[in-house]
């Protein structure tokens, strides 16, 4: 009797065990597939663009027949893009810090009002760049504005706004209480706490932020799609028109011509090395800057 | 106490800029409660011609859509968009499980060194080159190798190239959560079940599943809203053709789409104009649905493990 019930639960570990291999081996598999997608995605970018591109593709606007396949580059796109990233990611940060830094002096014991908060900024990171798109398109219509790249940064700053204020937070978050309540025992005030204390044992959280954001904006074509039109110029001022990175792969790409449909590729490459080195240079970066905070 | 004299020694100036500092703060604060409420209010004013002239059920049942002739169905787009998000859930939904327990459980300092970069570019990577990667790699091996299997004749700009795309475009996302709620269920929970002596695989499986259950719902909702709002990557791979899809290798022509192919060129018409406002509406709600619901799940799930 006894013996047969050893027989039983052994035969339920056996079978565990087996389970648990299969499972291992499913586990290992899917993390490989993540892993090999990422390459195959570089890869088949790399393959596809590297052969079309070209110093000229970098260095020189559109000219005349660019469109038909003829010289020219798309220089315009990538400054373009440069610009519009750097102020949105601009305004985001001048928005941005303050109300994470709010959160998390003056809102650090009114726990309900900062989970509110948080939510908010969770729901308003999950709206769809392209409702952000319509909805400033709608309101540069009301307002009588055309295509611009003034109107392209505030719409795409809206957009990365919760990612930015999101990442401060979470950096802003992991300082020490102690460190909080030494400097008030020394008689600091709040503001001299958030800005001169907060703010300076956060900066590879910020650092992290700031890049991030600046990734997304880069990248993101739906919010842009209406808002800052397209030239073959670069632009001189913020109410003019804007070519960006992403609608020119996009709008090349959609074309019949081969010769063009090459130069999309080759501006995918483009776009693909800006945002490796972005996630490079973060990683350096917040290595280097977490060096210099205060830890307990 | 003495709280009154440290507060007189602090000069009147410091208090002055701190005062003045709290109110600005606290406007900028407040400045983003107000954004979600007024573009919900603009979307609602602007596709308020089109509910004054249809109604609603006529709208989302009727699957005609000629807006030459004032017709505004727009069932075959919500059905493009839920075939192509479901079916991305279906393909992310166990990749994301799995390599999240093996993250989590198994894998070691190593594999976790090498593994995080992959998912933070991954998450990184715009819409715009999921898309590129979507026309040079996954569309022809739609065409070529998985629509003959099942011996079906298609270019490829279907349901289930957009599918692949947008699964790979939600991993990141959907796993970076996963591995969060796994790693907030407690070590005690985990210690507890090791030391009555039940194997590593049946404590996965009995407590750390179970507790998380919730988190992994939840978890599936939030990749499901985020797959919902992605345009540009599913336009260019989806085909855009305007009806109900009966299949996966029919082309489809999800909401998103709509709005980003037609917006802009039909000003001149104001109930076409409306009825994109109100398709970027309708989007908005069931996003906002899906994100509110999930994170109540979440914000409970946390609660019970403090």
């Amino acid at each position: 009797m006894k013996k047969d019930s050893n027989k039983k639960t052994s035969f339920k570990k056996q079978r565990l065990k087996y389970e648990e291999y299969f499972f291992r081996g499913v586990m290992l598999l899917s993390s490989c597939l993540i892993a090999f997608i990422l390459g195959l995605i570089i890869y088949s970018i790399l393959v596809k663009g590297v052969p079309s591109l070209s110093w000229e593709m970098i260095t020189q606007t559109p000219k005349g027949g660019f469109y038909f396949g003829k010289e020219g580059g798309i220089l315009n796109a990538i400054i373009g893009s440069i610009y519009l990233a750097f102020g949105a990611t601009f305004i985001a940060f001048i928005i941005g810090l303050p109300i994470s830094l709010y959160m998390n002096v003056w809102l650090s014991h009114k726990e309900k009002w900062v989970n509110m908060l948080r939510f908010i900024l969770d729901l308003l990171w999950g709206i769809p760049s392209i409702v952000y798109g319509a909805f400033g398109f709608t309101i540069m219509i009301l307002l009588g504005i055309k295509a611009s790249l003034l109107a392209g940064i505030i719409v795409t700053a809206l957009l990365i706004l919760p990612i930015m204020i999101r990442a401060i937070d979470e950096g802003l978050k992991t300082v020490p209480k102690g460190l909080k309540e030494s400097s008030y025992s020394l008689g600091s005030t709040k503001s001299e706490l958030a800005f001169k204390i907060m703010l300076r044992q956060c900066i590879p959280g910020i650092v992290t932020a700031v890049l991030l954001s600046f990734g997304r904006a880069i990248g993101d074509a739906a919010a842009v799609l209406f808002t800052t039109g397209f030239t073959d110029n670069i632009p001189t001022a913020l109410n003019q028109p804007t070519a960006t990175l992403p609608l020119a792969i996009f709008f090349q790409l959609s074309s019949p011509i081969p010769e063009v449909k090459e130069r999309a590729y080759a501006a995918a490459v483009i776009l693909t090395s800006i945002i490796l080195i972005i996630s490079v240079l973060s990683r350096v970066l917040t290595q280097k800057y977490n060096k210099h905070t205060i830890k307990f | 106490m003495n709280w009154n004299r440290i507060r007189d020694n602090i000069s009147p100036t410091r208090l002055q800029i701190n005062k003045f500092n709290e109110v600005w703060m606290l406007v900028w604060t407040l400045f983003l409660v107000v954004v979600p409420l007024f573009i919900v209010s603009g979307l609602l004013w602007k596709s308020s011609l089109l509910l004054e002239n249809h109604t609603l059920k006529e709208i989302i049942f009727s699957s005609e859509w000629k807006p030459m002739s004032g017709k505004f169905g727009f069932l075959p787009f919500i059905m493009s968009s839920l075939w192509v998000t479901l079916l991305s859930l279906l393909i992310a939904a166990p990749i994301c499980l799995f390599s999240a327990i093996h993250l989590t459980q198994y894998a070691n300092r190593y594999v976790l060194r090498f593994m995080q970069p992959v998912i933070d570019i991954l998450a990184g990577i715009p819409s715009v080159i999921y898309g590129v990667w979507g026309i040079i790699a996954v569309v022809p091996f739609v065409a070529e190798k998985i629509a003959p299997m099942f011996g079906v004749q298609t270019t490829g700009y279907n349901i289930l190239s957009a599918s692949i795309v947008l699964a790979v475009m939600v991993i990141p996302f959907i796993l970076n959560i996963l591995i969060d709620i796994i790693n907030t269920i407690p070590k005690e929970l985990t210690e507890a079940s090791l030391s009555l002596g039940a194997g590593k695989w049946y404590t996965i499986k009995h407590v750390i599943l179970r507790k998380a259950l919730p988190g992994i719902i939840s978890a599936m909702g939030l990749g499901l809203s985020r797959s919902f709002g992605e345009t540009i990557a599913v336009l260019m791979v989806v085909g855009n053709v305007a009806a109900i899809p009966s299949g996966i290798f029919q082309p489809g022509y999800p909401l998103p789409a709509l709005i980003a192919n037609n917006y802009g060129e039909m000003m001149s018409i104001p109930q076409y104009d409306s009825a994109l406002m109100f398709s970027a509406l309708l989007l908005m709600i069931i996003v906002l649905f899906f994100n509110i619901g999930s994170r109540f799940l979440i914000m409970s799930y946390e609660k019970r493990f403090k």
